[in-house]
């Protein structure tokens, strides 16, 4: 038996109020966690996934909205632009290099992107099996959609119309799977990569099976069987559109010029991955502060809640603690007994808060396999929340001085004669 | 001489002064305070045990003056040297009887009793892995009788350890104190009101209200 003993029985000597602390720290040191995890890899994958990016082009629009459906792909796209304009664009003198995307399909949820070989160069993707995409209708997938769908190299699937889950399904023609890309940790993971014209000539079926002539249906051999562009704009005499272009810079002079040039003198609109994901960032700020308002609150009441715990159990136990004076305890073990109580309390209601707090990322993590929570690494340890178990052990400190303080002055010859 | 008191005073503030008769006894001997409520025979167990400190006299336990000694070191002389055997149990609830006995050993760097031994003495080897709230009166107050002898002290205080038993358990209570004292070579000093227990132990002093 010793004073740590000792604590921990008087602790569990009263289960429900030593809970209910527990629980009340752990919630908010739980709230604490999350915001401490998500805001970490939250701001790294959003950096990780721009990278590169200096300027998204697309429709007049949102311009948050297009950064997020272009390069984090996940909102909706703000519509299509004329491909003869964006290819006048990728001309120009400060453009270094121009990525188009055709979106608007998914398979299961997981949204299938029409690009050229260079949107994989700029992510510096490997390969796990297969190589990238020569012919209309070849995808290659993401290691995360491989994963989840189980599928293999050669297998053939349909993608569904729309970029969410269950719209109607493109069976006219099915996509083949002919490369599979390694874990890359970014947005990549959770794409299904395939050419422009893929994406192209799944939505010219859905007009023109009704009055498919025998030409046409010649004229489609054609098409599906050529080589699709690796680099740059696919070759086409139609009038075609894409969703948006991803540019790099020549120099930052490009910075001041080309955006406002686009936006007043084309159709088009141009916006920052940079600035708006700090736009983003501001204004989930609020939500975030709010929360943490609250974790805080949630702290200051179960540090509360200990005090009057301890405060309360120290008037039942006045005699307890006399008798353990009058058996040789000097007043340096109750003090000592007193807050060893709080600071375990405390140290219990942290460990369970961040166990609680990587548990609920995980399960926020499994819940989203197909939007930005996806890549979320729950059970990664920051060095973080050691400051978090500290703040804590602060908290018991603080909570149990009083009531240690008190036991320190208990009169033992008063308490013992008081019958 | 194990144990003696000379000249013991003490005053509460701002009432009148306790002249306390000295005590003398070896070890094996026992004594009986006798006093009526409010007679201050609570506080001269206090400054015997050290609790309380005389404004004037001394306690000396084997040599040591009792009333000299301060802090820890008091402390430690009274877990060490000194059992107390209080009213009431006042037995700790969250632990099991051989924990309450074992917490009693660990404020105490002297070679102690056999806890297993005790317990079979005192007939209470079946209880010792229950709970305190689980033992009839008398066990609890046998565990506390217990634990005031597991360091083996010099000296052993009862504070009116009969005045809720019957005739036969304040007989046995008694006997069992005065049986485990002189096996351990301890003084026993009993403060009771209880005339009954004059029958067994014959040496007495009576303390009265200045």
């Amino acid at each position: 038996m010793n004073l740590l003993k000792l604590s921990w029985k008087y602790l569990t000597f009263k289960p429900l109020s030593t809970g209910l602390n527990v629980l009340l720290l752990a919630l908010g040191l739980a709230i604490i966690t999350v915001l401490l995890l998500v805001q970490d890899q939250f701001e790294k994958k959003m950096t990780q996934d721009a990278a590169g990016i200096d300027l998204v082009v697309g429709a007049k629009g949102s311009p948050l909205q297009l950064i997020l459906s272009s390069v984090y792909h996940i909102d909706f796209p703000t519509g299509n632009i004329p491909m003869n304009e964006a290819i006048r664009l990728s001309r120009n003198r400060l453009v270094k290099q121009t990525i188009p995307l055709a979106l608007g399909d998914n398979y299961q949820g997981y949204r299938i992107v029409g690009t050229n070989h260079d949107y994989l160069k700029l992510y510096d993707a490997g390969f796990l099996a297969g190589n990238a995409w020569n012919e209309p209708f070849e995808v290659v997938l993401g290691a995360t959609v491989a994963e989840k769908s189980g599928m293999k190299l050669g297998e053939t699937f349909s993608g569904s119309h729309g970029i969410s889950q269950g719209s109607h399904d493109h069976d006219e023609h099915a996509f083949k799977v002919v490369g599979i890309l390694e874990p890359q940790g970014n947005v990549l993971d959770r794409l299904v990569l395939t050419s422009i014209e893929s994406v192209w000539y799944t939505h010219d079926e859905k007009g023109e099976e009704t009055e498919e002539s025998e030409a046409q249906i010649e004229d489609h051999e054609e098409h599906f069987h050529h080589e699709v562009a690796k680099t740059g704009f696919p070759q086409t005499d139609e009038e075609r559109e894409v969703t948006s272009l991803l540019i790099q810079y020549r120099s930052p002079m490009a910075a001041v010029q080309l955006p406002r040039m686009i936006n007043s003198n084309t159709s088009m609109q141009a916006a920052s991955p940079s600035f708006e994901i700090s736009r983003l960032f501001e204004l989930l700020g609020i939500g975030v502060t709010i929360l943490e308002g609250l974790a805080y609150v949630l702290i200051v009441i179960s540090g509360l809640g200990i005090f009057i715990a301890l405060y309360n159990s120290l008037k039942e136990r006045r005699y307890d603690l006399a008798v353990l004076r009058a058996i040789g305890a000097s007043r340096i073990d109750l003090l000592l007994l007193i807050l060893l109580e709080g600071i375990s309390l405390t140290f219990l209601g942290s460990i369970l808060g961040i166990l609680l707090g990587h548990s609920f990322l995980s399960v926020l993590a499994s819940q989203n396999e197909t939007g930005v929570g996806a890549g979320l690494e729950a059970w990664i340890f920051l060095p973080a929340e050691l400051w978090i178990v500290i703040y804590a052990l602060c908290v018991g400190l603080l909570a149990s001085l009083i009531p240690a303080w008190s036991a320190y002055r208990t009169s033992i010859a008063d308490q013992l004669t008081r019958k | 001489m194990l144990f003696f008191t000379k000249n013991l005073q003490f005053a509460y503030p701002g009432q009148t002064r306790y002249y306390f008769p000295d005590i003398s006894l070896d070890s094996g001997d026992s004594l009986l305070v006798l006093g009526k409520s409010g007679s201050g025979k609570t506080t001269l167990l206090n400054l015997l045990s050290g609790l309380l400190v005389p404004d004037s006299g001394e306690v000396v336990l084997n040599g040591v003056i009792v009333n000299s000694l301060k802090g820890v070191n008091a402390d430690r002389f009274r877990g060490e040297n000194i059992g107390i055997v209080f009213q009431k149990p006042h037995l700790l609830a969250p632990l099991t009887v051989k924990e309450n006995l074992q917490m009693a050993r660990h404020f105490s760097k002297s070679e102690g009793l056999d806890l297993d031994n005790l317990l079979s003495e005192l007939n209470l080897s079946h209880k010792s892995n229950s709970s305190i709230a689980k033992l009839s009166e008398g066990e609890a107050q046998r565990v506390s009788i217990a634990r005031a002898l597991v360091n083996k002290p010099r000296l052993i205080l009862a504070d009116e350890p009969t005045s809720s038993l019957d005739d036969e358990n304040a007989h046995k209570v008694i006997s069992l104190l005065q049986n485990q004292a002189s096996k351990i070579e301890a003084a026993l000093i009993i403060v009771t009101h209880d005339q009954r227990v004059k029958d067994q132990i014959s040496n007495f002093i009576q303390v009265q209200a200045p």
